[in-house]
Order: C-alpha cells, then sequence, then structure tokens
C-alpha cells in the first residue's frame, strides 16, 4: 500500500519553471532514489515534500490523508504545515547540526520540544526526559557513535556530523526519511560510513527516498528509482531495470556520461 | 590646596553619573535595537524604508548636535517645557546607541546559515523554538565582539553630555583648571580606563564561555 502520493506537483521560481507535473508514489517500507544532473529539480523536489517550498499545484498525502493541496489556501497556516512536516524527516547535505548542542541534545531537542506540548508533561517530566534520553542513546548507538554522545559538531569529522544528523531525523520518527545528497559534503573516504548507515536503514526496512549521485549505491539499495531531468520525471521503475536497461535516451544517455566519469 | 581625596571624590561624583548614564542606556537600547533591527529586516517595504532612513539619520550625524536638538528642541519648536538635562542625555543615548545595535543584530541574523532555520522548521519547530532554541545562542556569540566596541565606545561617548551641563567626569575634572590645577583632567582619563579595563576583562570572559562551539 502507498504511504506517500504525490501527484502533478508543479514548482517554479519566477520565470524558471523547476518542477513539472511530478507524480508518484511510494509503498511502506521501499526506499526511492532520485537521480539526475545537478539543476534537474531533485532537491527542490525534496524540499516541496518538506514543505521548505510550496509548491504552486498539486497534492502531496501521506498515510491516505492529504496533506497539501496548493488549491486549498485553508490547509497552509503555519501551525498546519508544522504538523505536516512531522510526517517527514530530512537529512541535508550540509548537515545543519545545532553548534551550540552535543551529538546527544541535538538528537533530543525537536522531541523534547514536543513532548512540552503533551497535558500531563509537567506531571511526568523526569520519566519523559529519561525515555527521550534513552531512544536518542539507542539511535546514537545503531549510528556507531555511542562514544561520542557528548561531543560537540565541530569536534566530529563530517562523517560523524552525517550520522548524527540521521539520528536526529529518526528521533521524530518520521514516516518517510528523505536525504538530500548526504555525502556530497563529504570527503571521499567519510562517505562509506554513512552509506552504510543508510543501507542499514534500508534492511529495517525503513521508508526512505534519497536524492543521490552515487549511482551504485541507489541501484543496490533502492527499490525505486525516479530519473529526473529537467523538472521531469523522465523514467521510473525498480532500481535495476532503471539502471541496468533504461527504457529512455535520455536516461541511457545521464548513465553513460555517468560511467565514464 | 585641594587635596588628592577632594579631587577623587569629586571626580566619583562625576563617575555615578557617567555609569547610570551608561548602564540605562544599555539597559534600553539593547532590546530597542532588536525591534529597530526587525523593523529594518520587515518584509513590508514602507517599514523598512523608514526604518533604515531613520537609522541613516541617527548614525549619520553628529551624537553631540543630537543631544542638543533633544534638549533644547521642544522647548524652542514646540513651546514644551524642556526635559531635565539627564533624561535629555538619556533619551538620545538610547536612540542613537539603539541604532548602532540594530545595525550589529540585524549583521548577525544574516551571518546565521539558513540552515540552522530549515533544520529546525523539518523537525517540526515553531518559529519562536528555532529563534529561541536554535539561532539566539548562536548569534549572541557573534555579536559579543562587535558589541563590546560600541560599549567601550559608549563609555567614552558619555562626557558628550557635557553640552548640556550634566555633571559627568570631565566636567568635574575641568571645573578644578579655574584653580589653576592640570593634573585632576588627566586624572579623569583614569576613571575611563578603569571602566573600560573591567569591561574589556568582563567581555573577554564572556566570550571565553561561549567558545565551547564554533
Amino acid at each position: 500500500m502507498a504511504i506517500l502520493e504525490v501527484s502533478r506537483i508543479e514548482k517554479r521560481f519566477g520565470d524558471v519553471q523547476v518542477l513539472r507535473d511530478i507524480s508518484f508514489t511510494l509503498d511502506k517500507g521501499q526506499s526511492l532514489a532520485v537521480i539526475g544532473s545537478s539543476g534537474s529539480g531533485k532537491t527542490t523536489l525534496l524540499r516541496c515534500l518538506n514543505f521548505l517550498e510550496r509548491p504552486d499545484s498539486g497534492t502531496i498525502a501521506v498515510g491516505g490523508r492529504t496533506l497539501f493541496d496548493a488549491a486549498d489556501p485553508a490547509a497552509r497556516s503555519e501551525e498546519q504545515i508544522r504538523r505536516s512536516r512531522l510526517h517527514f524527516g530530512l537529512v541535508f547535505q550540509s548537515f545543519n547540526l545545532f553548534p551550540q548542542y552535543t551529538a546527544l541534545e541535538n538528537v533530543m531537542l525537536a522531541r523534547t520540544l514536543l513532548a512540552k506540548e503533551a497535558p500531563d508533561y509537567k506531571s511526568r517530566r523526569r520519566e519523559i526526559t529519561e525515555a527521550i534520553r534513552q531512544q536518542a542513546v539507542d539511535l546514537l548507538t545503531q549510528v556507531g557513535l555511542q562514544n561520542r554522545l557528548d561531543s560537540y559538531p565541530h569536534q566530529l569529522s563530517g562523517g560523524q556530523q552525517q550520522r548524527v544528523a540521521i539520528a536526529r531525523a529518526l528521533a521524530l520518527e518520521p514516516d518517510i526519511l528523505c536525504f538530500d545528497e548526504p555525502t556530497s559534503a563529504l570527503d571521499p573516504e567519510l562517505t562509506g560510513e554513512v552509506l552504510k548507515v543508510i543501507r542499514s536503514l534500508a534492511e529495517r526496512n525503513t521508508t526512505m527516498i534519497i536524492v543521490t549521485h552515487e549511482m551504485g549505491f541507489a541501484r543496490d539499495v533502492a527499490d525505486q528509482i525516479i530519473f529526473m531531468d529537467e523538472g521531469v520525471i523522465v523514467e521510473q521503475g525498480p532500481s535495476e531495470q532503471v539502471i541496468g536497461s533504461p527504457r529512455e535516451e535520455r536516461t541511457r544517455q545521464f548513465l553513460r556520461r555517468f560511467n565514464q566519469e | 590646596m585641594v587635596s588628592f581625596w577632594s579631587v577623587t571624590a569629586s571626580l566619583a561624583t562625576g563617575l555615578i553619573t557617567t555609569g547610570k548614564l551608561f548602564f540605562l542606556t544599555l539597559v534600553f537600547a539593547l532590546p530597542l535595537g532588536l525591534i529597530i533591527c526587525f523593523g529594518s529586516m520587515s518584509r513590508f517595504p514602507p517599514l523598512r524604508g523608514l526604518v533604515k532612513t531613520a537609522v541613516w539619520i541617527v548614525r549619520g550625524s553628529p551624537l553631540m548636535l543630537q543631544i542638543l536638538i533633544v534638549y533644547y528642541g521642544p522647548g524652542l519648536l514646540l513651546g514644551l517645557p524642556l526635559l531635565p538635562r539627564f533624561t535629555a542625555a538619556l533619551v538620545t543615548f538610547v536612540i542613537n546607541y539603539a541604532c548602532y545595535f540594530s545595525e550589529i543584530y540585524r549583521g548577525g541574523i544574516q551571518s546565521i546559515p539558513r540552515g540552522q532555520y530549515e533544520a529546525g522548521q523539518v523537525l517540526g519547530m515553531r518559529r519562536s523554538q528555532i529563534f529561541f532554541r536554535v539561532t539566539l545562542l548562536q548569534l549572541v556569540k557573534r555579536i559579543v565582539p562587535p558589541m563590546g566596541n560600541e560599549m567601550i565606545t559608549l563609555v567614552k561617548d558619555t562626557a558628550l553630555v557635557r553640552v548640556i551641563s550634566v555633571y559627568e567626569i570631565i566636567w568635574m575634572g575641568e571645573s578644578f583648571i579655574r584653580k589653576g590645577m592640570m593634573w585632576p583632567l588627566f586624572y579623569t582619563a583614569v576613571f575611563y580606563l578603569a571602566v573600560n579595563g573591567l569591561l574589556t576583562l568582563l567581555l573577554g570572559w564572556f566570550e571565553k564561555k561561549l567558545s565551547y562551539f564554533k
């Protein structure tokens, strides 16, 4: 069953049409890789899903519920959008950890702020905080950083920072976890440790959308692949098929160029 | 002969006035500066234009002139009673320094990467939570050095209020010239150096406190 249904998304920045008629679905527990050259609209698509950009038209539904409908301005209040965002997690290319907090605090912060909205927070404060802390420790252990709980971001390598960022996104238990070129800002020798974490998430059937330039990784880890060019989805299908025997000439060209590099 | 101690006591009276002006200016200008800063970054162009013009006028004209206008202006132009001297001085300083502070805040806010706001947003935080829990401390860290500069300038600028006869340190020191004494004037500098020395230590300590993150 499709957990995510994206329908007819359009987005323009001034005169530039960045996304045209983007529609796709994603099943629960599946991972989707989005590939394409720079400027093809991949990142904008991801930013639309996380409501960092507002699509000009189209709808986004999660679990059968429409979260966003460009035709319905009433659904765009700030509070509504904040709630909708909780269905998605986003791991940025440049990590964007909060520098004044330790790894553990980075992972705990959003969850703690949300917990404060619960009516019984004051009376159960200690218990709730301990549960959030335990969850954060577990997540950081899961990404292999159990020894760096109290490190500040500037004391961590890029790969370690990105793994904290993944744990931070997982802490809110999003329905769909999005990655925006998660290894593009890393030195080559550090990409492996981040890809390993994402791979293990795929093995646990985490629903994911991964924008990436790592073709081999996309083929191995993703169930589905979308190839985008100039704001449109040129081809989508099972990953083996899209990478192994692409149907569209533009996909073939892109992959050929990629293999030459 | 006027003794060293009576000069000291006299300058200390001036120091109280200087200190009061310094602290009260900070107390009012620091928050007012933030409000002006939000105005100068407003998405509503007329408000932004108005605030930016006001900041340009205040920063672009002499503080001494502003003191004179605030003190004499209401009486001469509108026939209102004069403000008490100290109040007129304080009002001028608050407005003047708030404008400088607003530009420091603006620089600080604009230097915080967009990604910090976006990371907060995708984690479901409210605007106020992002401000208080994510960006505020980073902002404070960035503005401490330029704010320190302004504060040191403020300590010395307080001497300008003598143009409307507020009895601050230099006024007190100068009063001894009539008695043919030069050294009390040099002695006033000791007071400024001491205050700014303390301020420098305090700011250094605060910067160090915030050095645990980058």
